[in-house]
């Protein structure tokens, strides 16, 4: 074993037994990134993530557009969880141009987001899953989602790029049976995730191998700035649905779910929870949306914001997304940037594998809730 | 008009049909008739209507279909017919495709989806002959650094190994078993042994990282799973008294061993599928860490041999838990007999009357044997597959631990049973006392 390593990244040292392995982006087990790991037999020396793989330029992208052509390029990170990915954008839009949202849109727009954090949470404990070699764990969650996802689709016409929300409301009002079939569909889907927890969550090869790996303290999780379901897992009881309640999230009883263990386990209960918890949040926002009115506030063709900037934030599938926008009384924004959860909790990545086992790599990888396209932007 | 085969002419159609015919004929003259003149060279071949047959005698047998039930029937005695089809490769590896078939379609259900489907209309049978094809037509790419010779043959010697395993598995009674030794689990034994240094020869030789990793890792489980699996099958041997695997299923024709030895049969369960790594201890392929582990630089055939060879090392482990545990062939007669008048008279359809003098090929009671064998053997090896569709991979510290502490005491705890069993005067050497 080697001794004594400095903290952080800098960890080079010449040492006959110590591997260099890339892991990614061609590894099966890495995402659209690298991580350079550094072996002493099984156990990690260093980890180096390398993200990167997969920029898009997204935020210079939006200084060339206006504000409502930035609609359908801006979901790109995560197409998966398109709507959270829109909402701080929307949100902030709003603001500068005061513009005001119908009552019936900011209930229909939770749903959408709570639909979409489902179908994203879904994707992720898939890989997950299949991260830990679970097959099956692999197939139900890809093959659940689908039921979301035709809702989604009857509702934005859209499967996974929804575009769905726009400054001022959203695109298009619901079909009209759909408040009995988002409700038949919810019921269901609750009741299919409430039996992954007998094959995945109480397995206990599962509990075994992601109890006590890659263990982030409360205080930790707060000094490396992780968010969502990191930072819940670790104890902190942050969610902005709750603390800083947007669009209808003030009048929804909205419960925070927090574990206390910090570990592997607890991260990878703490999306599995949300699902159940976003659930309720539709069935609540159903009830007490208004029952008709419009979901769209007429904008003029090419608006302009005045000179101002703002910062509005969301909590997307992985924690915080926050966009800043910088207005110079032009159509298109001076400077739009996005604060996405998936780079803040890569961040403790190296502090969490450092000392672990090989194996537990993909189990402590993963379960930070990272998606490597959100990161680059 | 059809856009199926707009360029079809029937002409054409009758002229492929005649090209195919007369190449058939034409390398059927050439190569198949010559080969067979060879083969039929070194058979002894039998007495038919009181003369010696000859190779060229045999030839008349393309044209009376009748002559071919001798031919068969003393073909089938030989070593060569042994070897290569009946109780050694050729049935080890049908099972094994077998094998593969059931698991994708299984998992398939398992997991809420429909496997292979299009692959020979009837539900993708035909998905692995299809999969074979690709594999052979792939391209075989070796990486630059490689130890050549060795990386070549480590596919090879690892289909060689599964299949001298294989041949040591008795099928059916009355000697239908490759080698019939008196050290038979001895010997059985001596083959896994074999296992863990081929690993480690592909691995090393591919002279690259994961797979070196996936290396250690298999030869760190292989070993230690080793020493339970052998210590497991004392019980057995105790209570039987003999190595050799024609006498331990003979001696469960009462009952059979896994009701007075369930520890063993556990604890060589579990060991069985951390030899065979199979998921949850499929640590030296684990796609998510170390890419596929041991297998990573092999490509096309040489990844489709060892692949054979893993499946075939999976029915021949299964059919050893069936010999050990489950009484191998022993079961109630169900195959129906051949009936009399149809050796006696021949079957009329029509005017034509076919006559098999001889019959039956094989007698009742080897097919009634083999058919519970394949029965107990697909059987285990169902619940060999099982736990890929429900548990995830372990990590290899535990995977050592229970290696070398849960699995080794209950494996004494085994052979306390079977001690006390042989004590008490309930059981003993070749079975109810």
């Amino acid at each position: 074993m080697t001794t004594q390593l400095p903290p952080g990244l800098q960890l080079e040292k010449v040492d006959e037994r110590i591997m260099t392995l890339n892991v990614g982006p061609q590894h099966p087990g890495s995402g659209h990134m690298r991580l350079i790991i550094k072996v002493d037999g099984d156990y990690i020396v260093s980890c180096d993530p390398d993200p990167g793989y997969v920029h898009r330029g997204e935020e210079k992208m939006a200084e060339y557009r206006n504000y409502i052509v930035n609609i359908p390029h801006l979901e790109r990170p995560v197409i998966h969880d398109s709507c959270n990915v829109l909402y701080p954008y929307c949100l902030g839009v709003e603001e500068l141009l005061g513009l005001e949202v119908p009552e019936r849109a900011k209930y229909l727009r939770v749903i959408a987001s709570e639909l979409n954090r489902c179908v994203y949470i879904q994707y992720w404990l898939a890989i997950y899953g299949i991260f830990l070699g679970h097959s099956t764990m692999f197939m139900w969650p890809a093959g659940d989602r689908e039921l979301l996802i035709d809702l989604l689709e009857k509702i934005t016409g859209a499967r996974v790029t929804h575009a769905y929300f726009v400054p001022g409301g959203i695109r298009n009002d619901v079909p009209a049976n759909f408040e009995d079939m988002c409700l038949k569909r919810v019921n269901y889907f609750e009741k299919r995730i409430k039996e992954y927890a007998a094959i995945f969550y109480d397995n206990p090869i599962l509990i075994s191998r992601t109890q006590g790996a890659g263990v982030l303290s409360r205080e930790d999780a707060i000094r490396l700035g992780t968010t969502g379901s990191t930072l819940r897992a670790s104890g902190v009881d942050f969610d902005l649905r709750k603390k800083e309640p947007y669009d209808a999230y003030g009048e929804l009883d909205v419960h925070s779910n927090v574990l206390k263990d910090g570990d592997s386990y607890a991260r990878s209960k703490i999306p599995w929870l949300d699902m159940l918890e976003s659930c309720n949040i539709i069935r609540q926002a159903l009830q007490k949306m208004p029952k008709s009115g419009s979901v769209r506030v007429k904008l003029k063709p090419n608006p302009k914001g005045g000179n101002d900037e703002v910062y509005k934030r969301v909590e997307s599938g992985r924690g915080s997304l926050g966009c800043y926008i910088v207005s110079r009384s032009q159509p298109e924004p001076y400077r739009l940037k996005l604060s996405v959860g998936s780079f803040r909790n890569l961040i403790c990545m190296p502090y969490l594998l450092k000392g672990e086992k090989l194996g537990n790599m993909p189990a402590v990888y993963w379960s930070l809730n990272y998606w490597p396209v959100e990161a680059d932007r | 008009m059809s856009a199926i085969a707009p360029k079809f002419r029937f002409s054409y159609f009758i002229k492929s049909i005649l090209d195919n015919a007369f190449w058939a004929v034409t390398l059927f003259a050439l190569i198949g008739i010559p080969i067979m003149m060879v083969l039929f060279f070194y058979f002894n071949l039998p007495v038919m209507n009181d003369k010696l047959t000859t190779p060229y005698l045999m030839l008349t047998t393309i044209a009376d279909p009748s002559r071919q039930i001798p031919l068969l029937k003393s073909l089938i005695h030989t070593d060569f017919f042994r070897i290569t089809a009946f109780p050694g490769f050729g049935f080890a590896a049908l099972l094994a495709a077998a094998t593969i078939f059931i698991e994708r379609k299984m998992l398939a259900k398992l997991q809420l989806r429909v496997g292979p489907f299009y692959c020979g209309k009837i539900e993708g049978i035909l998905q692995l002959a299809g999969d074979g094809l690709k594999l052979i037509s792939k391209e075989i790419i070796i990486p630059a650094k490689a130890d050549k010779p060795i990386f070549w043959a480590a596919p090879v010697l690892f289909v060689a190994t599964a299949a001298a395993f294989v041949a040591l598995i008795p099928v059916a009674g009355g000697g239908w078993v490759v080698a019939d030794i008196d050290v038979g689990l001895l010997a059985v034994f001596a083959i896994i042994g074999f296992f863990p240094i081929i690993t480690v020869l592909s691995a090393w030789s591919a002279n690259s990282k994961f797979p070196f990793i996936g290396g250690i890792r298999a030869l760190h489980q292989m070993i230690s799973f080793e020493i339970p699996l052998i210590l497991s099958v004392l019980g057995v041997v105790i209570l039987t008294g003999s190595l050799n695997l024609s006498e331990i299923v003979q001696s469960q024709i009462h009952y059979w061993w896994i009701v007075f030895l369930p520890i063993g049969a556990i604890v060589f369960f579990i060991a069985m599928l951390a030899e065979l790594e199979r998921i949850p201890f499929d640590l030296p392929e684990a796609e998510s860490e170390i890419v596929a582990g041991w297998l990573t630089e092999f490509s096309g055939m040489m990844y489709g041999l060892v692949q054979l060879g893993s499946y075939v090392k999976l029915y021949a482990f299964s059919a050893l838990f069936v010999v050990l545990f489950l009484g191998g062939w022993n079961g109630p007669m169900v195959w129906p007999p051949f009936p009399e008048e149809i050796i006696k008279n021949g079957i009329t359809m029509g005017p034509i009357t076919a006559r098999f003098p001889g019959l039956p090929l094989l007698d009742q009671q080897m097919l009634n044997d083999t058919l519970w064998f394949v029965i107990k053997t697909m059987g285990v090896i169902f619940m060999v597959l099982l736990p890929r569709g429900v548990f995830p991979r372990i990590r290899i510290d535990l995977l050592l631990h229970i290696g070398w502490y849960k699995l080794i005491g209950l494996c004494f705890v085994n052979i306390f049973i079977a001690l006390g069993l042989l004590y008490a005067g309930v059981l003993g050497p070749g079975g109810i006392l």
